[in-house]
């Protein structure tokens, strides 16, 4: 495959939405998508996350399990590393970054064992990137992920208020929302040519 | 060659395991982040509601503050009293209650001073209302006055009035907040109990397009700003804002705004006289003075014109005579009288 970077950036940010067009890390979506304060630390986090967990990753399987040919393995070991240095960070910023800790503190953890994050160093395997192209990919995943959940705070951060019957009112409404949005996404397809 | 592979897997993700696993633990024990047991004490004896009332994130969020030295024992308001109590217990500093806050509309605009721009036929409640264009009031700062506040306020302390402007009974006002979270316009602020003087007015608009809208709305001349013996007034996008610390309740913006968006809850206030003392140096009347209260030719007794005096006590500050004396306490809306 021979996409340059802003090829790589684009499509991960807007044409494969990790939230609306692969629909990975939906927990989050669903989950902190209430208000917008919320919904933009959990971004950090993610991409903070993201970045971190695709360079220990992208090196761990080149370096250690493509020569020992233990690749079958990459599930156990990505969650395992993943889980690891995620909690080592945290440790890390409480101690050193205070600043830091209490912006991204309580989302850490919660976006450790997500499937976004997970999904993300799988695809930059699959897609046979190299340590470069799997930075921008991930760094454009998590702006995705950010500008989607920003974006369907706010809607909910209005649905909140507006009259909407009762049997609908809640994560039913937030669904049709999302649902909607997925759609106007769709409009990104083929973006520039493209399709991976 | 597959059980090779099998022991190869396993082995693998065994030493693995056991790697992070060491570094988690050396992690944990080099990067310990010590706690101060008074932190876990302060947050069990708040009250856990993490209304964030006290200005910090949450009771946990305070806690910390307090132990740090950073926040005031007594800034919790829902605990009130009994907590500020416990938590200085445990911090060993003196008790002080906090002073009580209670809502204050910050709008004066009823129905006969700032008028709809549209007819609104719909749900009657204000937050339903602000979605449909900021809400039927051409004044689009202004309390909207369906009366959202009175239905959430769980304490029965608001009522609408005859101008669909919300009336806060401070006696029942528990200062909790609820309508101060709840209003869309957000119009209402809370504020200290025995504050006097306030500006009721959130429009940020410039004073022609506040004119068009709104009878009493505050148009940013900044006469306030100008005459504030105290310097507490600061015109931030066409809105005096008020440092409360500065403060002293004065009533000189009171009276120079053109528009009548202060409000002034004194009763009274004391009036100026002037005792034999006076050898006429004239500076009370032309340095203090802001409303020319105070007359009387050079090097003869002056004299105070009582209807004029609004009791700001500013001419006592120039005397160096100390002949004058405010007369008569300032009284207060709800709290026992007090003197300047």
């Amino acid at each position: 495959m021979n996409l340059n970077a802003g090829q790589i950036l684009l499509g991960a940010f807007l044409v494969n939405n990790i939230l609306l067009m692969r629909f990975i890390g939906l927990c989050p979506f669903f989950g902190v998508s209430n208000a917008v304060g919320t919904a933009t630390g959990m971004s950090g986090a993610v991409i903070f996350v993201m970045l971190l967990a695709t360079w220990v990753t992208w090196v761990l399987f080149h370096v250690v399990l493509v020569p020992l040919g233990l690749v079958f393995l990459r599930t156990a070991v990505f969650i395992l590393v993943i889980a690891a240095l995620v909690q080592f960070v945290e440790m890390f910023l409480r101690k050193n970054m205070r600043a830091l800790y209490s912006a991204l503190g309580i989302y850490l953890p919660l976006i450790t064992t997500n499937c976004a994050i997970l999904g993300v160093t799988f695809l930059n395997i699959d897609y046979g990137f190299n340590l470069l192209n799997a930075t921008i990919f991930s760094v454009g995943t998590g702006l995705g992920f950010t500008l989607v959940i920003v974006l369907f705070a706010a809607i909910r951060e209005r649905l909140a208020d507006a009259p909407i019957s009762r049997s609908f009112k809640g994560y039913p409404i937030a669904f049709v929302a999302a649902s909607l949005v997925s759609l106007a996404f769709l409009g990104f397809a083929g973006l520039f040519g493209i399709a991976f | 060659m597959d059980l090779l592979l099998l022991l190869k897997a396993a082995a693998g993700l065994g030493i693995l395991g056991l790697l992070l696993g060491v570094v988690l633990l050396v992690a944990s024990i080099r990067l310990a982040v010590k706690v101060d047991p008074r932190e876990e004490r302060v947050r069990s004896a708040l009250p856990g509601a993490n209304c964030g009332g006290c200005g910090y994130p949450g009771c946990d969020g305070y806690a910390a503050a307090v132990v740090a030295g950073e926040a005031p024992t007594n800034a919790c308001p829902v605990g009130g009293a009994s907590v500020a109590r416990q938590v200085a217990d445990i911090m060993g500093t003196d008790a002080s209650a906090p002073e009580p806050v209670v809502a204050k509309l910050i709008c004066r605009g009823g129905t006969e001073q700032a008028p709809n721009r549209f007819q609104y036929q719909g749900a009657t409640n204000c937050r339903q209302a602000a979605l449909l264009l900021g809400g039927p009031k051409a004044c689009i700062y202004g309390c909207i006055g369906m009366g959202h506040c009175v239905t959430v306020c769980p304490f029965g302390a608001i009522r609408l009035g005859d101008d669909n402007l919300p009336v806060i009974d401070e006696k029942k006002c528990t200062g909790c907040g609820a309508c101060v979270r709840e209003c869309p316009k957000h119009v209402l602020r809370l504020l200290p109990a025995s504050k006097l003087v306030y500006l009721a007015c959130a429009s940020h608009d410039k004073g022609r397009a506040v004119k068009a809208v709104c009878k009493v709305g505050c148009i940013g001349c900044g006469l306030c700003v100008k005459n504030c013996p105290v310097g507490a007034l600061k015109l931030v996008d066409n809105l005096p804002v008020m440092d409360e610390a500065k403060c002293i309740d004065c009533g000189i913006c009171v009276h120079k705004c053109p528009t009548n968006s202060f409000i002034d809850r004194a009763r009274g206030r004391p009036r100026a006289v002037i005792n034999n003392n006076c050898n006429g140096c004239t500076l009370c009347a032309t340095k203090a003075c802001k409303f020319k209260a105070i007359e009387g030719e050079p090097k003869q007794k002056h004299r105070v014109i009582t209807e004029k005096c609004i009791g700001c006590g500013e001419c006592v500050k120039v005397c160096p005579k100390d002949a004058i004396d405010m007369v008569g306490a300032l009284g207060h809306a709800h709290s026992s009288p007090r003197t300047i």
